[in-house]
């Protein structure tokens, strides 16, 4: 017994003498190492490409220096002020040296553009009084109500208080179409500045709608390639696949060419009397446009699953359950059409995940009533009145509400099942 | 075009044997389409024969502000001299994004020794900005789509059983909220006071909301013109230099509605982060925008020389018999109804006024 316990704790020993345990966790050790090596450049690239830029936009959306870099004592003198009466002497003394070294490094135009664009008006005030400032003396709170008496407003005093935090929720909250006021609460904007929850819902059901079209319109055609003989179905395959490998403006602008008022659609209509002169359809430069072009542009990313998985299932499982009493649609729906459900699932995620951020086509045919939240985004990133952190939160909530569809899906139909092709 | 202009750059260098004219070049930024081609002929393609810089251009305008912003932000700015807006300009001065423009010494004389500050059209000069014209904003139609009887004026534009048809609109509030207002009965000059109040700001937009089915949207002066030859529209706001463009080279039978006319300045800015380059810039702002260089851009574009010396200047459309003073926004007949247009209450409401604005037309 004794001895038995002595050869265990005697530990196996590789050639060279080192133990076997650790010998081999070195070599393996080793090959990880060079595995890492390996996919290094790789991960570098994915890391300075897509998680850098990504967690950098995630921080802007809720970073807001300009206050407090840019109006650095005054932000220190408000943390004194109770917020209830306009604000003592040494807060506009603190705003007075704050504009001098402002105007003289040309950063005070910065915060004043933050503050316009809560209160407008606001931006020319403080350049005017910063303008002027160099001249006076103390007491400045008179100076500053002399030029001008808006400077005893308390929403602005508020506003710039709560301005001098770093990190800021109100571009999410502007994303989501509320707002919170000076006094730090919390509501719904005023009905005519709402637009992006309802964008994001339009977004939302008409990708849903497009992702339908296509199941409608690529389960015939993929079940025809299926059951086609070879020469048939290529060809069939080569008709998705054209279409497919041309450029997307270029389909898009063939869109524009058909279904515009004098475009090729409406003419024909109007030459055969369908409609007259006065009754051209608008069918583009609006959410019918959108439908048409991107259910066109999307539809191969449903076929080509659906396809690969109709190839695989045999005709004669058809016939089996038609043979045992099954009536065709029973037949089909029992036993096709479960078997078609990984080709299907994968479409329906690729076109819908597609359709959620699609850019280029709502853009150029969407008018007004068909564009997306992508739209609205790069709206936020151009412009004179560009808000580049807002457009970085509703970025930010895109991709959340992408990964969040993705991880629902994967719940519901396993990712592990989809088959791509 | 790019491609010429290098080339007659890289032969007048070479011509000149100015190594040091040789590998220098300038990043010019600008609108574009009719514009840029006005520019290109009467400032850069002169300045190239004359020095041998290379100019290359690109056509980001519409986005300058933006553009400025994150170039200044990331340190890398690859724009040297921008084409922008007056009020665009002011803002970016104030965030300190452009250089501090001294005039005098800056900008070149008038030929009659007139220093640059006083030569420039009142009130048009920025602290960062250099106009070099003025322009009109106004309607625009196609005559064949109006048979019996023509729009004249901006409520025959909000008549659409009169006047049936597509009307294309700029996708700014600027301008469109102040013809709104105009068309609803507000007295010219009293535009702005009603705009900077809430009632106004929903009165301007019920007033949009009565035509918001029969507009289509634009944001590139090229497509105004192109939306009215292909019939898409058969009334459109433009800059008139691009109607005239369209009426003169490509004889499309468009009119303009001079009543209510907004008219505005477009110049020069420079983004600051250029400091190595800064020599060649002036000398090019220098060159750019001095008395005859800014008659010659009327000859191609209907657009008036921001120098009060320039205007004796103009003469006809690329010394054809187009006589081009009719054609200005600024001659006397055009600017009879004219509405002011006021850069300072731009630059206080813009940024709500926009967000309104764009909350509107995608709902």
């Amino acid at each position: 017994m004794a001895s038995t316990e002595g050869v265990i704790k005697e530990p196996i020993l590789a050639a060279d003498g080192t133990p076997l345990k650790q010998a081999l966790r070195r070599s393996q050790a080793r090959e990880r190492r060079a595995a890492f090596f390996l996919v290094a450049p790789l991960l570098l690239f994915i890391l300075i490409v897509f998680a850098v830029p990504i967690a950098s936009m995630i921080w802007r959306s809720v970073y807001n220096p300009e206050v407090r870099n840019f109006l650095p004592q005054t932000a220190s003198a408000l943390q004194q002020w109770d917020g209830e009466d306009v604000p003592p002497e040494p807060v506009f003394q603190a705003m007075a040296a704050d504009m001098i070294v402002g105007v003289e490094n040309r950063t005070i135009g910065r915060a004043a553009a933050r503050i316009n664009r809560e209160i407008p008006g606001a931006r020319s005030r403080m350049m005017r009084t910063a303008r002027a400032v160099d001249e006076w003396s103390a007491p400045y709170s008179e100076k500053f109500l002399e030029a001008d008496e808006r400077w005893a407003d308390l929403e602005f005093w508020r506003l710039l208080k709560r301005e001098t935090r770093l990190i800021t929720p109100a571009y999410y909250l502007l994303a989501l179409d509320y707002e919170y006021t000076a006094e730090g609460e919390i509501r719904p904007r005023p009905e005519v500045y709402q637009i992006y929850k309802s964008l994001f819902w339009r977004t939302a059901w008409m990708s849903m709608l497009i992702t339908g079209i296509c199941i409608l319109l690529a389960y015939p055609i993929s079940y025809l390639m299926a059951t086609q003989p070879t020469r048939i179905a290529n060809l069939l395959l080569i008709l998705v696949l054209l279409p497919f490998w041309t450029s997307l403006l270029v389909r898009t602008s063939a869109w524009i060419v058909l279904l515009q008022q004098q475009g090729v659609v409406n003419e024909l209509l109007v030459a055969l009397d369908i409609i007259d002169e006065r009754g051209r359809l608008r069918m583009i430069y609006n959410r019918t446009g959108t439908i048409i072009a991107m259910t066109h542009i999307l539809l191969p990313f449903m076929v080509l699953p659906l396809y690969s998985v109709m190839k695989t299932i045999p005709p004669s499982y058809l016939r089996a359950a038609k043979s045992l009493g099954a009536h065709p649609f029973r037949a089909w729906w029992r036993v096709y059409f479960p078997l078609t459900i990984p080709g299907l699932a994968a479409g329906c995620i690729l076109v819908f995940i597609l359709a959620i951020g699609y850019y280029i086509t709502p853009a150029l045919v969407g008018g007004d009533s068909g564009i997306f939240i992508s739209n609205l985004i790069a709206q936020n990133m151009q412009g004179s009145s560009a808000q580049l952190k807002l457009a970085a939160a509703l970025a930010t909530i895109l991709l959340a509400a992408v990964l969040i569809i993705y991880w629902v899906f994967n719940k519901l139909v396993g990712v592990d099942k989809l088959k791509f092709g | 075009m790019k491609r010429v202009l290098i080339l007659t750059g890289s032969v007048a260098a070479i011509a000149l044997g100015g190594a040091v004219a040789q590998d220098q070049q300038l990043t010019i930024v600008s609108w574009g389409g009719a514009y840029s081609n006005s520019q290109i002929k009467a400032y850069h393609e002169p300045y190239t024969e004359k020095t041998g810089v290379k100019i290359v251009n690109e056509d980001k305008s519409a986005n300058a502000l933006a553009g400025i912003r994150a170039q200044v932000e990331a340190d890398n700015v690859t724009w040297d001299v921008v084409d922008m807006l007056q009020a665009d300009a002011q803002r970016a001065c104030d965030e300190g994004l452009l250089e501090i423009i001294d005039h005098d010494e800056w900008l070149a004389p008038a030929p009659d020794g007139t220093p640059a500050s006083e030569d420039f059209v009142e009130g048009q000069l920025g602290d960062c900005y250099v106009p070099q014209i003025l322009y009109a904003t106004m309607f625009a139609y196609n005559t064949e789509a109006f048979p019996d009887g023509e729009p004249q004026t901006i409520e025959d534009i909000w008549d659409v059983e009169k006047f049936p048809g597509t009307r294309a609109l700029q996708q700014i509030p600027q301008k469109n909220l102040e013809w709104a207002l105009i068309a609803d009965g507000v007295p010219d000059d009293e535009v702005y006071e009603v705009l900077a109040t809430p009632e106004g700001q929903d009165r301007a937009f019920a007033k949009l909301d009565e035509i918001k089915d029969h507009v289509i949207w634009w944001s590139e002066g090229a497509q105004p013109p192109q939306m009215l030859a292909d019939k898409e529209a058969v009334i459109a706001t433009a800059y008139n230099g691009r109607i005239f463009n369209a009426q003169v080279n490509e004889d499309q039978p468009f009119e303009i509605i001079w009543d209510r006319q907004m008219l505005e300045s477009d110049g020069w800015v420079v983004p600051v982060g250029n400091e190595d380059k800064m020599e060649l810039i002036r000398d090019y702002l220098y060159f750019a925008t001095d008395t005859q260089r800014l008659a010659d851009q009327a000859k191609y574009i209907s657009y008036g020389p921001a120098r009060t010396s320039s205007a004796p200047l103009v003469g006809t459309f690329e010394d054809t018999d187009i006589d081009m003073k009719p054609h200005m926004p600024t001659n006397p007949e055009n600017l009879e109804t004219a509405v002011n247009f006021d850069v300072q209450f731009w630059t206080d409401y813009g940024d709500a006024l926009e967000e309104r604005f764009n909350a509107w037309v995608a709902g």
